[in-house]
């Protein structure tokens, strides 16, 4: 294959990892602090988008809607932590499996009711719509590259957050040990409540920079999410650095195997086999690779907790 | 005597609605007596071993897909297609629960929901066999006992004893050793493996069996609809069979025929109910809304919350 | 009857267990003390099978079982009890006890018949009841007291038949009078069970065991009759350097 679409494609991986890493981030401190199991984090990245795609058009701008849709959904993140989360970290899994799926239920119907079932556009910010000439000639959508430089920008700024800053080490010392972090004298409600705002944030962003890209409907959230799991479960559940790794793990091998094994494949086997076999072997791909993730290191590539 | 009462409304069901001229029921009933199943089986590994399988979907549609492709391939006699869906399902779940079983807790939940989606990736892929559109059936298995199954009456009471039979299994099941077993190793792993038990072998059986059971309710609801689709598949069904479960209630023995009645109902009541009128359209509000009260404040489910009143 | 060689086994920069070498005989008390954090239990979690062995050796009746499962060691003899209690806390004792003896006698892999009509698992759990002095047999389990859940506790290890039992801290948490009805209990399970009795109970660890072990970082330090341990230097500066330093 020739080096130009190679590169292409890792530019794909990477501009879906880092995507990835938005969703899993969130996801993975409140898994990694409160023990808890979020379905529901799915329908704060399709609030986000669909909130992105209103305050745009209101406001006629992508640059003024981002910050707004960032805040409101951060609010609405924090008011359902507030509302009906925090009766839910100490129950069992199963419980919070079933509760949050209610919340996705609820959330789908809400924003039907709300925006319809007519999936919304969302347009790219004004000058990034065309494509950008790369040194070495590839020509490479420039919006494209606006989203991996804003998740490279937020995964820096996460990183500093989490190993630098106070609340950052409240964080850490949540996941590893919740008692330490109690004994420490910690506002553990309001430190959760921070977080799963913060969570929200990064699902809303994850969601305003997809959104010209796929398509703002209902049901957008959960297959992203399941995606988002399974980032965090290869990566060990409560580690931002295992989210990054399994994110952008998961961004490679997903796009490569999608653009790759067809070609591979083509090669191997007869042309209907071939064309059968290419979809459904890179669709399957990242199952596989967690399932051998987990078969090998049942606790994930980075666990958290001892 | 509860459980004559209900052997005999649900005996008399079809001949009530055809005397109502409601024959349409006849047909939902079915559909709640296969859903029981599917509930039932989930609740054996979920209620009574203690594991939180979010990938129940799989073996449901994985017995489902198996009956439509031998059809396609031109084998319908029940004889063959129904224990080849039962035993592919089984194996699937040999081949799941094998990987899933070495870990615990949140990681046992989303490995088998990887697994499940895996299957769900697997089959809309599948070209051949409808892709994304899902793949119909010619119409019911056939018997080659000169009885039809298309006739309605006949398979109701088909999909009825089959129901009967399966719980009937179960409960000698989880009344042998057994069943006390795997009991135990929901209430304490570590000791049940400290006074002898191959903790990971007994598991292993439990979802084994479990998953038999859901590709014989998948055999049976690709042929009530005559059609086998890859939402039977995707993991919002395995959340409905968990829903299912939590709402009749975990290891309870009629929580998963209870929930599957009640949610089954509840979703015909608020998508079809004139009442609602345009809301009809979003019966799942109301439905979450139900979920969440009962997984807040009834925990028991209501084949709890009914243990308790008689009590 | 049960012989460690060289048993190590290390947490990350801890070294819980290091290099212990140990051997328990036939029919003998075997005392194993040493201060919190020592690796008792560490070590019984390694003999018992519940946590893999660094490096060493486990052998039980001269067959090597280092790489055993636990629940094929408890079938061969070697049951353990907890420190912290583990249960089935919401079947009744007589249910908790019928579980383990069903786990020695017969497959489990049996769905038709009624573990109800079982007779012998029921009168084996009730005679083992008495043998622990539990008389109320159909509560929960979690409802027991705690000095009678610590017995059943021991009751549940002595239900799979034991050659040698691992007992961990069967005192833990107990008033006098508690302790002395264990004490009672484990001098009655002595006729038939060779013993490793973990304990920081001194005064009852001194008046059962034959022979006392005294693990300290890891370390076993000496190992001898209690007259010889009681004298032995490294024993004494061990712990009452605790003593100085608590
Ligand atoms: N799972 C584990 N992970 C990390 N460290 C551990 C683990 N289990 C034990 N340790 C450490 O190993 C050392 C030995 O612990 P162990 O529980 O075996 O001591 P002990 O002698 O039983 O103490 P106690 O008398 O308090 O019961 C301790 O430093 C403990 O912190
Ligand atoms: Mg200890």
């Amino acid at each position: 294959m020739s080096g130009i679409l190679f590169l292409e494609q890792t530019l794909n991986s990477l501009q879906f990892g880092l995507m990835l890493f938005l969703l899993a981030a969130g996801l993975t401190l409140v898994f990694g602090i409160m023990d808890m199991i979020n379905l529901a984090h799915g329908s704060l990245y399709m609030i986000g988008a669909y909130l992105m795609a209103t305050l745009a058009e209101a406001t006629g701008s992508f640059w003024v809607a981002l910050p707004l849709a960032l805040v409101a959904t951060a609010l609405v993140g924090a008011a359902l932590e507030v509302s009906l989360l925090r009766r839910l970290y100490e129950r069992d899994h199963l419980t919070q499996v079933l509760a949050t799926f209610a919340v996705i239920l609820i959330a789908n119907e809400v924003v039907r009711m709300i925006w319809g079932n007519q999936s919304l556009m969302l347009n790219p910010p004004a000058g990034l719509t065309g494509p950008v000439t790369l040194p070495g000639g590839m020509q490479y959508a420039s919006y494209r590259l606006l989203i991996i430089g804003v998740g490279a920008a937020v995964a820096v700024c996460l990183y500093l957050l989490v190993t630098r800053t106070r609340m950052g080490m409240l964080v850490r010392a949540g996941a590893s040990n919740r008692e330490m972090a109690v004994a420490m004298g910690v506002n553990i409600r309001r430190l959760f409540t921070i977080v799963f705002a913060l969570g929200a944030a990064l699902c809303a962003l994850a969601g305003a920079m997809l959104g010209p890209i796929l398509a703002v409907q209902v049901g957008m959230g959960e297959n992203i999410l399941i995606l988002a799991f399974v980032v965090i479960v290869i990566g060990g559940i409560g580690s931002i650095r295992g989210a990054f790794v399994g994110a952008l793990l998961v961004g490679l091998v997903d796009t490569m195997g999608r653009a790759l094994l067809p070609i591979a494949f083509a090669k191997l086997f007869s042309p209907p086999v071939a064309s059968n076999l290419g979809p459904s072997v890179s669709s399957i791909l990242i199952y596989v690779l967690m399932a051998a993730v987990l078969f090998l290191r049942p606790q994930g590539l980075f666990p958290a907790r001892g | 005597m509860r459980i004559l009462l209900v052997a005999l409304v649900a005996a008399a069901f079809p001949w009530v609605m055809h005397a109502l001229g409601q024959d349409f029921y006849t047909s939902f009933a079915t559909r709640v007596l296969i859903y029981a199943m599917a509930a039932a089986s989930l609740n054996l590994v979920l209620g009574y071993g203690g594991m939180v399988s979010f990938g129940h979907a799989a073996f449901f549609g994985a017995g489902a897909y198996i009956v439509a492709i031998l059809a396609a391939e031109g084998i319908t006699s029940l004889w063959i297609a129904w224990p080849v869906a039962v035993a592919g399902a089984a194996l699937a779940a040999l081949v799941i629960g094998a990987i899933s079983l070495r870990t615990r807790g949140v990681y046992f939940i989303m490995i088998t929901l990887a697994f499940a989606q895996m299957m769900y990736y697997v089959f809309i892929s599948l070209k051949a066999y409808g892709g994304d559109d899902g793949l119909s059936l010619p119409g019911r298995s056939s018997t080659g006992l000169g009885v039809s199954l298309s006739n309605d009456f006949v398979w109701y009471y088909l999909v009825l004893a089959l129901l009967a039979l399966v719980l009937f299994l179960l409960h000698r099941l989880l009344h042998a050793r057994f069943g006390r077993v795997i009991e135990a190793i929901r209430e304490n792993e570590t000791r049940a493996t400290a006074i002898g038990y191959p903790v990971y072998r007994y598991q292993l059986l439990c979802f084994v069996i479990s998953g038999a059971v859901a590709g014989l309710a998948g055999a049976l609801i690709a042929n009530q609809t005559s059609y086998a689709g890859p939402t039977l598949l995707h993991w919002v069904q395995s959340g409905t069979l968990m829903i299912m479960v939590i709402l009749g209630g975990v290891g309870r023995f009629w929580g998963g025929p209870i929930g599957a009645a009640v949610l089954l109902v509840l979703e015909e009541v608020f998508s079809a109910s004139p009442l609602l009128g345009p809301y009809a359209l979003h019966w799942q509000l109301p439905v979450g809304l139900i979920l969440l009260a009962v997984v807040l404040f009834a925990p028991q489910g209501l084949a709890g919350a009914l243990a308790k009143r008689s009590q | 009857m049960l012989s460690l060689k060289g048993l190590s086994k290390r947490f990350g920069g801890v070294v819980a267990v290091d290099r212990v070498t140990l051997e328990v005989r036939a029919g003998e008390v075997h005392g194993l003390i040493g201060p919190n954090g020592a690796g008792k239990t560490t070590l019984i979690h390694q003999v018992s099978g519940s946590l893999p062995a660094d490096t060493g050796e486990i052998l039980f009746e001269d067959r090597d079982i280092t790489r055993l499962a636990a629940h094929q060691r408890v079938r061969g003899g070697l049951a353990r009890s907890y420190q912290v209690t583990s249960l089935f806390r919401r079947f009744s004792v007589l249910d908790n006890l019928a579980l383990a003896v069903q786990a020695r006698s017969g497959s489990s892999f049996s769905f038709w018949r009624p573990v109800a009509a079982e007779r012998a698992l029921f009168d084996e759990a009730r005679d083992i009841a008495a043998r622990i002095n539990l008389k109320r047999v159909d509560v929960p389990a979690a409802s027991l007291s705690h000095g009678e859940q610590r017995a059943l506790e021991v009751g549940l290890a002595l239900a799979t038949r034991p050659k040698l039992l691992l007992l961990d801290e069967p005192m833990a948490g107990m008033g006098p009078e508690e302790s002395k009805r264990m004490i009672d209990l484990v001098r009655r399970v002595r006729e038939t069970v060779t013993l490793l009795l973990v304990e920081h109970d001194m005064d009852a660890v001194f008046r059962l065991a034959d022979r006392i072990s005294v693990m300290v970082n890891g370390r076993l330090i000496a190992t001898g009759a209690p007259e010889a341990i009681r004298r032995n230097d490294e024993v004494r500066k061990a712990y009452l350097g605790d003593e100085l330093a608590a």
